[in-house]
């Protein structure tokens, strides 16, 4: 689904990712952990299609099509979806405003009808149940006012209305209190299909209690330094990131 | 229409017109009004026009448009028009009571003044010096400041025709009360509407202002609007100004506001080729409320003027200024503000703030606050902003599949809602949205205006490109 090799980005002349790799297929679960700067959110940014980057080197193929050629838009309605680590606060643009253009622009470009008001406003509440929101959200301004956790509970509301086949959550668990953990983990959990994939970005094992990978990834230094299944994230919650550090330098130096 | 072939400069031609009209200018006005006129003429006299050199005028430059060879008009002509023949009017959710100047004159449609059940008088304030001279003695030229402005004191000399409305005590107009203000001539004319509203004690009302053109003809409207809330009462006043490129038009707004009253004053500027709109309260007793917004979406050559003065004159009083742009292509934008907090103007809250969204880097805004505190126990704020749309929030919006076109607009019409939001009757409140959402979208043209469709003049569309974004 997803094929990543050898890419290079880099900001305003720094490089942060330095030949990375990864591929993902079709009903698969993959975590990337790392230490703080290591250019995880870069990569989920670059998948997304945030302009600000330059790929210097590489490329991304997703679903046999080049994904560096496409607009974060197409992409979006190709089916990719990121889960930011910071949502964005727009004051103004209202939830249902906002969900509703979203969702029927993915329409249009997809060949199918605008959904109605009616149609519409019955999947919101849908979804908004499936992430347990019990807010009105309708009226409210994207992420305005919203605490930590609504935003991030936003993030997984989003995502379901949109329905993608690969998301990428960017600490989606940071922040966030256990039992709005479990709700969080729950609804990813139930848009799981054999046909979706998810990237699931963190540096805590915590969420993967919740969220059960099938592969781990340990970035460091703009490239992953180390896979292996799920023991692994046990591995770095016991040890620490440190080991990897060390590991990582062993490596460079020979 | 008197149409003179010399080529005196415009303020000698003005003056020499007043003394040649004297007799049609005075029309039925009282003594108390012809006074006011005589002041005014000689303020016009020593000041002249305003010209870029004085510090209110610095980013605006009217010198060309003075070279015009505008045409005046001292009489009604437009009483026994048959304005339905250049407008349907398409009042559907909007229930209004509706009047019309054209060219500067009140059309009769039914009566020149009309008296409503309740003691509320809407109409021509040439009938209304007639009717009611003690009113007219009472208030016109109370609030106006002729000293302080040439337009003001010009307007002042040759006041003849506008609006007039009088709310008398405790009474609540319900329906809005809605002035289209038309300009339709095929040669260059000069207008100088006159407009007085009164809400007694406790009186409420809403008046609805749209400034209109029919053509691209040049035309220079030199409006002063004078609104009294006495103790209690609440006005809302809002302006919608829908012109032609060629129109340059100049709204001078007085609001005098006594013990505990309301004033909510938006300014809404859709189009308009040159615009100039000032706003001077005064707060004259405690407990005053004045709200002042405005809104301004302007592109092309397009240039828009808002002076904003607020003076706290007494204890308690409550103002707040919300001024928003959106500039396009080469449009230019000037706002200012000032907060004047007299010395016995203790707790004072005064906010001001003007946000400006620059679309291209072409499009230029100059925004100037001045504050001048007299007083020691006070809250004032004020804040500027110029920029460009967020791109954060723009890839947000991209990353949920919504194009860059379709994101831009969201953006565009989130900025302005904050202005259009807070007007309180639904109804008016969508319209006004609705003719926000089409101008961002490229789709309004000026013959789209109020509550007004035109029946047969081609539309011409002041498009935002948004390719250009
Ligand atoms: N907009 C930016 N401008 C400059 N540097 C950036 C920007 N975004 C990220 N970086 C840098 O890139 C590196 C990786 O950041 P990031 O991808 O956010 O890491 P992570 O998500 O793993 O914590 C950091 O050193 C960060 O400072
Ligand atoms: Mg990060």
């Amino acid at each position: 689904m997803l094929h990543i090799k050898d890419l290079s980005v880099s900001i305003n002349g720094k490089t942060i990712l330095k030949g990375f790799n990864l591929d993902v297929k079709p009903g698969e679960v993959h975590a990337i952990m790392g230490p703080n700067g290591t250019g995880k959110s870069t990569l989920a940014a670059v998948i997304a299609g945030r302009e600000m980057f330059d790929v210097d080197h590489g490329e991304i193929s997703y679903r046999g099509q080049d994904l560096l050629e496409m607009a974060p838009e197409i992409r979006a309605r190709e089916g990719i979806f990121l889960g930011f680590q910071y949502p964005v606060e727009i004051p103004g643009v209202s939830m249902a405003n906002f969900m509703r253009t979203a969702l029927n622009e993915k329409r249009k470009y997809l060949g199918l009808e605008p959904l109605s008001g009616a149609e519409f406003l019955k999947l919101m509440e849908e979804k908004k149940n499936l992430v347990e929101i019990h807010s009105k959200l309708t009226n409210r301004s994207v992420n305005e006012g919203f605490s930590g956790g609504e935003k991030k509970k936003n993030e997984i509301f989003q995502m379901a209305m949109l329905e993608p086949k690969l998301a990428i959550l960017d600490e989606t668990d940071s922040g966030l209190d256990i039992d709005a953990l479990k709700v969080v983990a729950n609804g990813v959990n139930k848009l799981r299909s054999s046909e979706n994939a998810t990237i699931v970005i963190t540096h805590y094992q915590r969420l993967l209690d919740y969220i059960v990978p099938d592969f781990v990834h340990v970035l460091f230094d703009g490239r992953i330094v180390k896979s292996g299944g799920k023991e692994l994230a046990l591995e770095l919650e016991s040890k620490g990131y440190e080991w990897i550090k060390k590991e990582a330098n062993g490596v460079a130096a020979n | 229409m008197t149409t003179s072939i010399n080529t005196l400069p415009l303020k000698e031609r003005l003056l020499s017109l007043f003394f040649e009209h004297l007799p049609s200018i005075k029309g039925q006005a009282t003594a108390g009004v012809n006074r006011l006129r005589e002041e005014g003429l000689a303020e016009f006299e020593r000041q002249g026009f305003p010209h870029s050199k004085l510090e209110n005028w610095r980013f605006s430059d009217i010198a060309p448009l003075l070279e015009t060879d505008f045409a005046f008009n001292f009489s009604n002509q437009s009483r026994a028009f048959d304005i339905d023949k250049i407008f349907t009017c398409d009042v559907y959710d909007l229930d209004t009571f509706s009047v019309t100047l054209l060219n500067g004159w009140f059309v009769y449609k039914h009566a020149p003044l009309t008296r409503l059940e309740n003691g509320t008088v809407i109409g021509s304030l040439a009938k209304a010096m007639e009717l009611y001279p003690e009113l007219i003695d009472k208030y016109l030229g109370k609030a106006a400041k002729p000293k302080n402005s040439a337009l003001t004191a010009l307007n002042t000399a040759f006041i003849q025709d506008g609006l007039f409305i009088y709310v008398p005590e405790g009474v609540v107009v319900e329906k809005p009360i809605q002035l289209i203000n038309i300009v339709d001539s095929p040669t260059p004319v000069f207008l100088q509407p006159r407009h007085l509203t009164i809400a007694e004690r406790g009186a409420k009302l809403t008046l609805v202002h749209c400034d209109h053109s029919l053509t691209h003809n040049i035309s220079m409207t030199n409006t002063v609007v004078e609104i009294f809330a006495e103790p209690g009462a609440e006005v809302d006043h809002y302006k919608i100004q829908n012109k032609g490129k060629n129109s340059a038009l100049f709204t001078s707004s007085y609001l005098h506001l006594e013990k505990e009253s309301k004033i909510h004053s938006n300014i809404i500027t859709l189009n308009g080729g040159f615009t100039r709109n000032n706003v001077d309260v005064r707060l004259n007793d405690e407990l005053g409320h004045a709200d002042l917004k405005g809104l301004y979406l302007v592109d092309h050559n397009q240039h828009v003027d808002n002076q904003v003065f607020i003076d706290h004159a007494a204890p308690n009083c409550f103002s707040n200024q919300l001024y928003k742009g959106i500039l396009d292509d080469q449009a230019r934008g000037v706002f200012s503000g000032r907060i004047l907090v007299e010395r016995d103007a203790q707790q004072t809250l005064a906010y001001q703030n003007n946000k400006n969204l620059l679309l291209t880097d072409e499009a230029k805004v100059n925004t100037q606050p001045h504050l001048e505190i007299y007083a020691d126990d006070v809250k004032c704020s004020h804040g500027a902003t110029v920029g460009q749309l967020d791109p954060d929030a723009m890839f947000y919006l991209r990353s949920r599949g919504i194009g860059e076109h379709a994101a831009r607009q969201l953006l565009m019409l989130a900025f302005a809602d904050e202005v259009v939001q807070k007007i309180s009757i639904e109804a008016l409140s969508q319209r006004i949205g609705n003719m926000v959402e089409k101008r961002l979208r490229g789709e309004l043209s000026i013959c789209d205006q109020c509550v007004l469709h035109c029946s047969d003049k081609g539309p011409a569309t002041f498009n935002i490109d948004m390719s250009k974004i």
